[in-house]
């Protein structure tokens, strides 16, 4: 047993001491191999690809003038109001549901957690069908457009963000309460003063995020019949499409719009990440 | 933790303050017979303890001996399930008691400081005075400065507490504490946390509000520090009292053997067989 064991041990010690630049010399070639497939992809790129009818059917930005200035003054105005909206419903909803979710009473609990499990289950779609469509026909009330979208998406998003404040509630350390508490704070001014700015911070990233999936979502108004000052952003586009002989032109120009919102979100909830990294050290 | 640090009296850098930093009378602390489970688990089983008023008395035990739950029971952190504990004017253990009220008298330094750290040092110290005692700001942040020319921090007023050492940050505790006017003050182990080179200016400020008057309820593994500030030490183990009397005697000549034990172990860690 000892000599099986032995046996291997010179042949391995080789192994491990490879000549110096062997290890520089893999890299470059690594890195040579990457390079020589994205070259060949960009040449095939351009050899297979027909630019002129990518030209004339996706970047025809010549022809949809038109669209100019309501996809921006309308559309996009339209896709802010939207989220806006929603997202403050969604924020106030989902600190009511939080709380509710942290109650020492236990009704409560079963309530917002019931609430949180259907609206994070469901398609937005749904809502939004149930809303515009299910209730009005029920029910024989007509609701304003704007009011069916805020409440969809204000519906949905407390749903979340009552999960993502919880979590910031309780990642705030018991000790922090237990300080409040024992300078005399009644439990409410604790939460009030002293957790609540500190979860906060915490979930400043995460709830950036899902404004960010709200500016999204908020395109499924073009189910319901929509007025045209009430056009947001994606209707825009799809109108655009069989309209201005573009091709799919104006779809590509309500996307980039939507960017315009979403990046500089995203860069925000990396920039709010990075700050509160450092808070912590 | 290695914390058999010798205090030797004589080499303090803090003489005794003058007695115009005290404003409120130090109050009595009298525990009856009381009794915490946590379900099956008997914490505290019928402990009798007085303070008397400007005593600085030494919780000291093994963990789990109960001394951290029985400080805590003192203001309410923990409920405890039998048993009376009057602080002051205060039935603390009465069900009518105004805990909020009664909280503003009894100060709490945490062994993890527990700062907040959203605020300056300045707010940390003023926050609960505006809120609670209804203080102005300019009132608060003057009492506030007091607190922290009393700990050697007024300079440090405007930074935030992750910028300050772990010494600093439990001073900083302690004057948030003193700037509410405790008339009791409670330690739960306040330089366990701490790097050894910054446990003795906490162990310094210590001294120095015992010197003070301030009643002091104190749970601490710093033999030298209770042999020295304590008037009592209480030894605990098991959720008992085993043995209490005046520091020297507990500490230099403990009569029980759990204690004799116990302290030979926290004296002598590298003497200790296993």
């Amino acid at each position: 047993m000892s000599t099986a064991e032995q046996t291997p041990t010179p042949q391995r010690a080789q192994e491990p001491t490879p000549k110096p630049g062997a290890a520089r010399r893999r890299k470059t070639i690594s890195l040579a191999v990457q390079a020589g497939v994205f070259v060949l992809a960009i040449v095939l790129l351009a050899v297979l690809v027909d630019w002129t009818a990518l030209g004339e059917n996706v970047f025809n930005f010549g022809a949809v003038g038109a669209m100019f200035p309501d996809i921006i003054l309308v559309g996009l105005g339209n896709t802010l109001f939207y989220t806006v909206t929603s997202f403050v419903l969604g924020l106030l909803g989902g600190m009511v549901l939080a709380l509710m979710r942290m109650s020492a009473f236990p009704p409560y609990r079963w309530i917002a957690t019931a609430y949180v499990e259907f609206f994070r289950g469901v398609p937005a779609l749904l809502v939004f069908l149930a809303l515009g469509y299910g209730v009005p026909f029920a029910f024989g009330v007509s609701w304003p457009i704007p009011l069916v979208v805020c409440l969809a998406l204000g519906l949905v998003a407390s749903a979340y963000i009552a999960e993502t404040l919880r979590a910031g509630l309780q990642a705030v350390p018991k000790g922090q309460t237990e300080a409040a508490r024992s300078l005399g704070m009644p439990a409410w001014r604790a939460m009030v003063t002293i957790v609540i700015p500190q979860a906060f911070r915490i979930v400043l990233p995460p709830l950036t995020n899902e404004v960010i999936l709200l500016t999204k979502d908020s395109s499924l108004v073009y189910v319901l019949g929509l007025a045209v000052f009430q056009y947001d952003l994606t209707k825009f586009g799809r109108d655009g499409i069989s309209s201005l002989g573009a091709g799919m032109t104006p779809i590509v120009v309500a996307g980039v719009l939507y960017l315009v919102i979403t990046v500089p979100l995203s860069l925000l909830a990396r920039r709010f990440e990075s700050t509160s990294a450092r808070k912590k050290v | 933790m290695s914390e058999n640090t010798a205090h030797t009296p004589g080499t303090d850098p803090h003489p005794p303050t003058t007695g115009s930093l005290r404003q409120v009378q130090a109050a009595r602390v009298t525990i009856k017979d009381l009794n915490k489970s946590y379900g099956s688990n008997h914490v505290l089983k019928g402990i009798d303890l007085d303070v008397a008023p400007g005593e600085v008395v030494c919780l000291i035990g093994p963990s789990g001996s109960g001394k951290s739950t029985l400080l805590r029971c003192v203001n309410l952190l923990e409920t405890p399930n039998s048993g009376t504990v009057e602080v002051g004017e205060f039935t603390v253990t009465d069900p009518d008691v105004d805990i909020d009220t009664m909280r503003r008298h009894v100060g709490m330094v945490f062994q993890q400081f527990n700062l907040f750290p959203h605020l300056t040092v300045m707010e940390n110290c003023t926050v609960a005075q505006i809120k609670v005692l209804k203080r102005g700001k300019a009132e608060a942040q003057k009492v506030a400065r007091r607190q922290l020319r009393r700990v050697g921090l007024g300079e440090l007023a405007d930074r935030y507490p992750d910028q300050l050492s772990g010494g600093q940050q439990q001073r900083v505790a302690i004057a948030r504490a003193l700037s509410m006017a405790p008339q009791l003050m409670l330690f739960d182990e306040p330089t366990s946390a701490l790097d050894p080179e910054t446990v003795g200016e906490v162990l310094a400020i210590m001294r120095q509000l015992a010197r003070d008057g301030m009643t002091m309820l104190v749970v601490t593994h710093e033999m030298g520090f209770a042999r020295e500030v304590a008037d009592r030490v209480v030894f605990m183990d098991g959720g008992i009292v085993v043995e209490e009397g005046r520091a020297a005697d507990v500490i230099t000549d403990p009569q029980q053997p759990r204690t004799q034990d116990f302290l030979r172990r926290v004296l002598n860690p590298t003497e200790v067989d296993i």
